[in-house]
């Protein structure tokens, strides 16, 4: 266990570093605002991306249905600035004038009770937090404390988010349907579609990014952290240690899940509206594969991998639409089965040993070790059922 | 209302003079003269990406995902106009280049492309967009960059964008007359409203709803809206057979639409028991259902394949010679087809590709080469059009049985139906 | 209304919540045999459906170009095919991508779902992006009427006996055949199965082979009542995974008696409801109980 944490300790604060610097410098240097506009929305979902490192790549849960705590998180927020939108001048037009547009589409004569708080900043941001986290909670303490994990886990929460997108869709008159919020405007008065707010959410959402990655990696260096990991690795043992296995469990979970509502309200303000599409199993599951492919054991691997996803799609499919699912699909296969760690792992067993090599000249590039292939356990998968990808292999 | 409709006839005695003068050619013989008496430093003022030579214009619909099922005839049509339009020397000289974006059916992409699409490629105007929820997606964008957008889909009103051309009919376009065909042709006192559970449904059948009670006097014996992709109708078609409904009026879309009509025939509710009124069937809609299983009911739609006319014999061989002989053209097929056409005779009415040149110049546009027949747009940027009555035939075609004598005008914020 | 009448349309409904029954235990089936036996969960399970609904549409086009007369009998023919194909799909798939993934079983779900994004991309490319439609034997079509009033959809009555067959038939080969035994071997203790010398790879590739296979069969038989297109797996597959996670997702008995509650649930509170809100109370219902039962209604009896 000291080991792990010593590698830990190690390394670490460089990469972060070079991080910000690309994400703080770099980018709004070498991008117009439209390309810096768009890796702002990439780095929300980013925010989601480092949620599943800790939740799947530590704690060993995988969870499908982060695309719900996103939605939450950005609904909130949507239902804050739709509400500003839709002052009685601009919604003259409309049989009920003040609501939402999309109440007034289906009937509604008055706001529904439960939009009321949303009229308020503060109750909002305390919303966009604590909606998610609550949910988080209920799904993960039902579960855990029962023992249910693994795949079964995976696909109930595939569930949840399948149901909420029903909901969403189907409730249209509170919720605006498959049309999701649109044509928001303004926070507090102020416009959040000009160039110089563009920037401004952009640093907002950098920052919060920055920090949450500095959250996590003090997670990770804590007592918690290495809990985590021993409870991924070998849960009973943990358990009989006398720990409360689920509660560590709840507690990934639910991090994870705020982690994506942040993600979801930053994704909301930079891009003014928010759709049940994002609530969906489509995204949830390829939210999972930036963090696969940035390596899920990596927190600042995650947000590489997450950049380097969104830029394929956006460049591919403007000229191969068709290539690109293949690709796509390739990339998931190709994640999976050959570079498990992703490009963190690909970073460690490949590019880390020689920049170590030549800096200590010939020092041996066997201490850093490779990735162990996934112990071949001879048990029923059944019982491997939990345990996720059993790789140590650390980075940041 | 009537002073309106005056106008409608107006233009159409005025269309039938000029029918003898075949609009065609006029266009067509300047070529390559208008170059150099358009250059582009007048004609665009405002950074658009338009060369001497060239204009670029963007076209956006899912080419991928679950809405690529339906988008593909759009984009087909809209590609055919270009290329038309491009063989006769092109807009004020230039010819039109396109810059397909794919939506991939996911309206968050659709916004992402857009914006794309005007911030960085400057495209002087934008063929796109299928279902309501991409468009409202991308309207905050087109609005907010002054861009401007070609729709093609008949959809449910309630919207007036500055920024919008819609090619496609509005829901009182659509349904109004419909109903009263319905009511004076077939009898129809009772209706059954069924819809796919979403904006455009939930609008079109209040306004039948109102309409029905209100105007025709007659009743609304069920309304029943299913989540969008579901497959199970069984429970539906029991409790249309309960309230025994004159017409079956619906709205139902996607993949449940082919569920919905395979297990009405299944269930034994068949053309000759059953009268039904559909706004959401379309050729390429029949495609999936099978023509047998829709044979006998109608469609409420401004256009249909078979409609005989010169514009529309030459539409459809020119589809397909391009696309080959199985392709076939649905309403929004043919909405979109206008999309360029419009655009074209507004920019050489503007003089200008400015948007807000071209939008000034696009109320009172008519189209006389339209496949549908002859269109105009109206100050609210939606088309007068005719609505027609199709018949379901077993190949899978419709047989215009109806058709409203005078175009339709477009009023996407009906007074009296909300 | 009439005695009659009442009556009628109470064996319709009645034949509804069947015939709902029979589709979403045919389309959740492959998918429990697939996660009970390897606790591997099939994400392309969708597209293997959507292979055997575009071998019907192969099969009726050929047949219709070809052989104009046989029309009438190629489906069953059809059928047998799309569990063919599908198995062989199956069955390359669990080759080349699920058989190095047992140790890693949450991996194999973004496998799988590479591949049903690839796959649905293959349909658009070879299909063309529109939806099509079979043509099929007149003597599924329609309703058989024994009385005035009574319409029993014929489409209905096949997928419920065809469920019948297919579910028997796994239910028989999983209990009485020897892959039955090999199978309930190596869910029971894999090691040990090993040592006494079940092949456990061979039987692991069958059984997906098999649930991919069942699952084409499915996706044959709903071209009856439902759609045909590049993304018409995706349809259903919502559907089969709450089916299989409601049932416990170890048990086959498990999904049937959850298919069974699902549609009973949703087609009488569709007949009192409007479809939106029916469906609201059938996902609310599935809800409360997974919160209050996570492991499903038939938990499987293996230690975690």
């Amino acid at each position: 266990m000291n080991a792990i944490k010593n590698r830990v300790m190690r390394g670490g604060y460089g990469s972060f570093v070079i991080l910000a610097f690309i994400l703080i410098v770099a980018f709004p240097l070498l991008m117009d605002i439209f390309r810096l506009n768009l890796v702002g929305k990439y780095l929300t979902y980013g925010f989601v991306a480092i949620g599943l490192v800790m939740l799947w790549g530590y704690g060993g849960v995988l969870s499908l249905g982060q695309g719900v705590f996103f939605g939450l998180g950005g609904y909130a927020m949507a239902m804050f600035l739709k509400l500003e939108a839709s002052d009685p001048v601009s919604t003259a037009i409309q049989s009920t004038p003040g609501i939402p547009d999309f109440m007034d589409w289906n009937q509604l004569t008055e706001l529904p009770a439960w939009w009321l708080p949303f009229k308020s900043l503060p109750l909002t941001l305390i919303a966009v937090i604590a909606i998610p986290t609550l949910l988080a909670f209920i799904i993960s303490y039902a579960m855990f404390k029962r023992r249910v994990g693994g795949v079964y886990f995976a696909i109930i929460t595939q569930a949840v988010a399948l149901i909420l997108t029903v909901l969403i869709i189907g409730q249209q008159g509170y919720t605006g349907g498959v049309n999701g919020m649109t044509d928001l405007k303004t926070l507090m008065g102020w416009d959040i579609r000009t160039d110089s707010a563009k920037y401004i959410l952009y640093f907002i959402n950098v920052g919060l990014l920055l920090g949450s990655i500095a959250l996590c990696r003090w997670i990770q260096l804590s007592k918690l952290g290495t809990l985590l990991l021993a409870m991924r690795d070998k849960e009973d043992r943990v358990r009989f240690s006398g720990y409360d296995v689920s509660m560590f469990k709840v507690f990934a979970f639910c991090l994870a899940a705020a982690l994506s509502a942040i993600g979801g309200a930053m994704f909301t303000l930079q891009v003014g509206f928010m759709s049940p599409s994002f609530v969906g199993i489509v995204p949830s599951i390829e939210m999972v594969i930036f963090a696969a492919i940035g390596g899920r054991m990596s927190l600042i691997g995650a947000v590489y991998g997450t950049l380097l996803v969104n830029f394929g799609k956006t460049y591919f499919s403007e000229s191969f639409p068709d290539l690109w699912l293949f690709l796509m699909s390739a990339l998931f296969i190709s994640v999976v089965m050959v570079f498990p760690n992703g490009l963190a792992g690909l970073y460690e067993s490949h590019v880390k040993p020689r920049l170590v090599r030549r800096k200590s000249g010939s020092g041996p590039a066997k201490s850093i070790e490779t990735p162990p292939k996934p112990a071949a356990t001879p048990s029923t998968p059944a019982s491997d059922i939990g345990l996720g990808a059993k790789v140590s292999n650390q980075s940041a | 209302m009537s002073s309106k409709s005056d106008q409608s006839k107006m233009s159409l005695d005025r269309r039938r003079l000029l029918q003898g003068l075949a609009a065609l050619p006029l266009v067509s013989m300047s070529g390559l003269s208008f170059g150099q008496a358009f250059p582009t430093t007048k004609v665009n003022t405002t950074g658009l990406a338009i060369t001497d030579t060239e204009v670029t214009v963007g076209q956006l619909h899912s080419a991928t995902g679950t809405m690529a099922i339906s988008e593909t005839g759009s984009i087909q049509a809209e590609q055919l106009a270009i290329d038309e339009i491009n063989a006769m020397g092109g807009i004020l000289g230039r010819k039109i280049k396109v810059i397909k974006e794919d939506g991939a059916s996911d309206w968050p992409t659709f916004a992402e492309k857009s914006r794309k699409l005007l911030v960085n490629d400057k495209v002087a105007t934008v063929f796109g967009c299928w279902t309501s929820a991409s468009r409202k997606a991308v309207l905050p964008i087109f609005e907010k960059e002054n861009g401007l957008l070609y729709y093609p889909t008949f959809y449910e009103g309630l919207e007036q964008s500055k920024n919008v051309i819609y090619t496609g009919q509005e829901a009182t376009q659509q349904i109004i007359w419909g109903l009263d065909w319905a009511q004076k042709e077939k009898g129809a006192k009772k209706f059954f409203l069924v819809g796919s559970d979403y904006i455009w449904p939930r609008t079109s059948m209040k306004i039948a709803r109102k309409h029905i009670e209100n105007f025709q006097k007659g009743s609304v014996v069920g309304e029943e809206y299913y989540p969008l992709g579901n497959t199970n109708f069984n429970s539906l078609i029991n409790k249309i057979k309960i309230a025994k409904p004159d017409c079956i009026f619906c709205a139902v879309v996607g993949g449940s639409n082919v569920a919905f009509y395979k297990q009405l025939k299944a269930a034994g509710i068949t053309a000759n028991k059953q009268f039904l009124l559909t706004l959401s069937v379309t050729e390429d809609e029949m495609l999936g259902i099978g023509g047998e299983n829709f044979e006998g009911f109608y469609a409420s739609m401004k256009y249909f394949q078979s409609l005989e006319n010169d514009n529309n014999k030459k539409f459809v061989a020119a589809f397909k010679a391009k696309y080959g002989p199985k392709a076939v053209i649905g309403d929004v097929t043919q909405a979109a087809y206008l999309g360029p056409w419009l655009w074209k005779a507004a920019v050489e009415k503007a003089g200008s590709f400015d948007v807000d040149k071209v939008v000034a110049a696009s109320p009172g546009i008519e189209l006389k080469t339209a496949p549908e027949g002859y269109v105009k747009i109206h100050e609210n940027h939606h088309l007068w059009s005719k609505t027609r009555i199709g018949m379901g035939q077993a190949d899978g075609q419709f047989k215009v049985v109806a058709e409203s004598p005078e175009l339709i005008e477009p009023n996407p914020f009906p007074k009296g139906y909300q | 209304m009439t005695f009659d009448e009442i009556y009628n349309i109470a064996l319709m409904q009645g034949f509804a919540g069947l015939s709902l029954f029979a589709v979403l235990l045919l389309m959740g089936l492959g998918l429990a045999i697939i996660f009970g036996q390897m606790g591997v969960i099939n994400m392309a399970h969708g597209e293997f459906m959507t292979i055997g609904a575009y071998t019907i549409f192969l099969f009726s086009s050929l047949t219709e170009s070809l052989a104009p007369g046989l029309i009438q009998v190629y489906f069953p023919i059809a059928i047998v095919c799309a569990f063919l194909i599908a198995f062989a799909f199956g069955w390359l798939a669990e080759w080349a991508l699920i058989r190095h993934l047992y140790k890693r079983p949450l991996d194999t779900l973004l496998a799988t779902w590479g591949l049903s994004l690839g796959m649905q991309q293959l349909f658009r490319s070879t299909f063309g992006p529109k939806e099509v439609s079979p043509t099929l034997p007149d003597w599924l079509m329609g309703s058989w009427a024994p009385t005035e009033g009574l319409d029993i959809p014929i489409n209905g009555m096949f997928v419920l006996a065809l469920t019948v067959v297919v579910t028997g038939g796994v239910l028989l080969a999983l209990y009485k055949s020897r892959w039955g035994l090999r199978v309930r071997a190596t869910v029971a203790n894999r090691t040990m199965a090993n040592a006494i010398g079940i092949n456990t790879t061979r039987t692991d590739r069958l059984t997906f082979a098999i649930g991919c296979g069942v699952a084409g069969v499915a996706g044959a038989a709903f071209t009856t009542i439902g759609s045909t297109g590049p993304t018409s797996g995706s349809l259903y597959i919502v559907d089969a995974f709450l089916v299989v996670t409601f049932g416990g997702a170890a048990s086959l008995w498990g999904t049937v008696v959850s298919a069974f509650g699902i549609a009973q649930t949703q087609s009488i509170s569709e007949f009192f409801l409007s479809g939106s809100n029916a469906k609201v109370l059938t996902l609310l219902m599935i809800v409360t109980i997974l919160m209050l039962r996570p492991q499903g209604l038939f938990a499987a009896k293996v230690r975690r």
